[in-house]
């Protein structure tokens, strides 16, 4: 097999809280190989957003190792990390993060703004390339209030892979969503994964989880089972056994 | 991130709170054009007072009785000098650096003409008087030394007397006015000088002969004080110092004690002047500029609360790629357009205001395009002095924490 793209070992995150002090990670090993599909599931407050949020490198650990793409995260400067995360992560968050007032369009371009190396007409390509992919061309020009819950995900998802990155995170990305949307945004990331891109996924939906290839299953912040899923679900036809949509959804 | 792209953001981000954005300007816009205002104000006082020193003459030095007063309590005036004619004729003679030198009484008295009566400044003179503050006559003729000689009741009418005595734009050259009931044929008009720097009118005045006015209106013996003029403006101090050293031996003041005659060149009068409106001038801007350190002020607050309440945005553009240095730049460009855009404003209403002021007020005001300058460029600094803290504070933000903030 060849070199995990993720590793971490004995990672351990701890929060002060005035007297308390609270244990979110109590040493976390885990190793992630290109083109995985990995599900992380586990009751509220286990710790699976805080080892997002240090497998992203928004935030960083109290001990342990992480290594990102061969690279000692741990080692990297602030701006080290915004470049790493430019080049290399995608984000998607269960409350989408879209910048308001600022276009569809424009939310998938962000992340190339902050690159000295793209043209805008490049940049404006590659953004609406995006929407094209995940079925948004038509709504370029929107504003996310203008957007239904699943369309403000896809723009997410959409603004999450216009700088091809090496690994897509999402927490809880169909957690404000009705199932059929969070089967056709489950869709876009098997798509996404097809086409080589590592998918982090935090859900603690089963049914979700399903249309992972392994799950990672966190207790208490520590790791409790880790593995392949039984019968990976395909989004595309489990979306073709769902009831029609009704009138009302259509509209 | 492309600077034009920083620029769209800050506008699009100060257009989505007009009101506020337009506040925080104002007080941009207030402070910049109390500068420029002010100061225009402060030096334009400054010109007026130095066209109206220069109006005193050329190089003139005016001698009074009494010691130099520094403590503002003064004996009274001439109590104890007594300067006699013969003294001008002295200084005349010996002070070489000295060009031409008059004694001079003053008189207030009662002016009368076929009715009209007014009260006004007669000074007694010699014709050189003239030459020392540089004054011509426009109709008519200066009186002479032979009317010195004779004390000829001859004299010089002001714009302001002839006009009030003979009526708008008469020409009273001819006539005959009564001076304390001395009837004085006037030999000429005196050319128009208008304020000096006290505001007093330069025309409202009688120049006679002074033998005339000592001996047939004052009947006293004593000049009250002398004007003379130096050869040129580097000899002012030695023919200062020579009439000093005349006097004193005419006098007998001994050595080491002080005089009681006070010297005054137009070059003390000049510094002292220029320094009491570089006063004011400066008390003007510092107000001024006080206020547009509030603006500064408004700015900071404002961005403080923009940068507090974009939290999330800043986390979302922290996650996806941007810098500190893109975060900062943000934010203190955002702080540039409204400070530079103030800055414009406010030099429009600064200059408009100077404008205003002088039309309507009459006040000299000057506007330099060098205080238009300072002004603007302290608008701009102010805000990247005031900015620079609220968007260091942002690009600082932790990305998660940001990302979290409610
Ligand atoms: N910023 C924080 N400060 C203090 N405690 C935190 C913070 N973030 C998370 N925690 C605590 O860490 C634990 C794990 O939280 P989290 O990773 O958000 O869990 P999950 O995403 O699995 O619901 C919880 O007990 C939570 O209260
Ligand atoms: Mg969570």
């Amino acid at each position: 097999m060849s070199n995990p793209i993720l590793s971490v070992k004995s990672l351990v995150k701890t929060y002060q809280m005035g007297e308390m002090t609270v244990h979110a990670l109590r040493g976390v090993d885990l190793e992630v190989y290109p083109s995985e599909f990995v599900a992380i599931s586990g009751p509220s407050g286990s710790g699976k957003s805080t080892l997002m949020n240090i497998l992203g490198c928004l935030d960083v650990p109290t001990s342990g190792q992480y290594l990102l793409d061969g690279e000692a995260a741990q080692n990297l400067t602030r701006d080290d990390l915004s470049r790493l995360r430019n080049r290399k992560l995608g984000f998607v968050f269960q409350s989408f993060n879209l910048l308001s007032r600022t276009t569809a369009l424009e939310n998938v371009e962000l992340p190339l703004l902050y690159r000295r190396d793209v043209s805008p007409s490049e940049i404006r390509d590659r953004a609406m390339a995006c929407l094209a992919a995940v079925g948004l061309a038509e709504r370029a020009g929107h504003y996310p209030n203008q957007l239904s819950g699943g369309q403000q995900q896809r723009v997410a998802i959409a603004r999450s892979m216009v700088n091809d990155p090496v690994v897509i995170l999402a927490d809880e990305p169909t957690g404000n969503l009705d199932t059929r949307t969070s089967i056709e945004i489950m869709g876009l990331f098997q798509g996404l994964n097809t086409k080589g891109i590592t998918v982090l996924l935090v859900t603690h939906e089963p049914d979700i989880a399903q249309f992972s290839g392994r799950q990672v299953i966190v207790r208490d912040g520590k790791i409790v089972r880790d593995i392949p899923t039984p019968n990976q679900l395909s989004a595309r036809e489990e979306l073709i056994k769902l009831p029609p949509p009704s009138v009302e959804e259509l509209i | 991130m492309r600077p034009t792209a920083l620029f769209m953001i800050a506008l699009r981000s100060l257009s989505r709170n007009k009101l506020r954005s337009a506040l925080t300007m104002l007080g941009i816009i207030i402070g910049v054009a109390a500068v420029i205002a002010m100061l225009a104000v402060g030096q334009g006082a400054r010109a007026a007072v130095e066209k109206s020193i220069a109006s005193l003459g050329s190089n003139v030095i005016i001698v009074s009785p009494g010691a130099p007063n520094q403590s503002g309590i003064r004996l009274e005036a001439g109590s104890n000098s007594h300067f006699s004619e013969t003294d001008a004729d002295a200084i005349r003679a010996q002070a070489d650096q000295v060009l031409y030198v008059t004694p001079m009484v003053r008189t207030g008295g009662q002016l009368k003409f076929s009715g009209q009566n007014w009260r006004t400044n007669v000074y007694g003179v010699y014709p050189e008087y003239l030459l020392i503050r540089q004054w011509n006559v426009v109709s008519g003729s200066s009186f002479t030394v032979s009317d010195e000689r004779g004390a000829t009741k001859v004299c010089l009418v002001g714009k302001t007397v002839a006009n009030n005595l003979f009526g708008e734009d008469a020409d009273p050259v001819g006539r005959t006015l009564r001076i304390k009931n001395e009837p004085f044929r006037v030999a000429g008009l005196l050319e128009s000088k208008g304020q000096n720097a006290l505001g007093q009118d330069q025309d409202d005045i009688v120049i006679a002969p002074f033998s005339t006015i000592l001996h047939k209106v004052l009947g006293g013996t004593y000049a009250q004080s002398f004007f003379a003029s130096a050869v040129s403006g580097n000899a002012i101090p030695d023919a200062s110092k020579q009439i000093e050293d005349i006097l004193r031996r005419r006098m007998r003041i001994p050595d080491g004690a002080a005089s009681d005659f006070t010297i005054r060149t137009q070059t003390d009068i000049a510094a002292a002047a220029t320094s009491t409106s570089q006063t004011l001038t400066v008390l003007l801007a510092s107000i001024a500029a006080i206020s547009l350190l509030v603006g500064g002020i408004g700015i900071m607050n404002i961005m403080l609360v923009s940068v507090t309440e974009r939290t999330r945005e800043i986390g979302i553009r922290l996650a996806v790629g941007a810098l500190g240095r893109d975060i900062l730049l943000q934010f203190l460009v955002e702080a540039l357009v409204i400070s530079i855009l103030g800055g414009l404003l406010g030099v429009l209403l600064g200059v408009g205001t100077s404008a205003f002021l002088a039309s309507t007020q009459g006040w000299a005001v000057s506007v330099s395009p060098v205080s238009v300058f300072v002004a603007f460029g302290f608008s701009a600094a102010t805000g990247i002095f005031f900015g620079w803290y609220p968007a260091r504070k942002a690009a600082q933000l932790n990305p998660i924490d940001a990302l979290r903030y409610e």
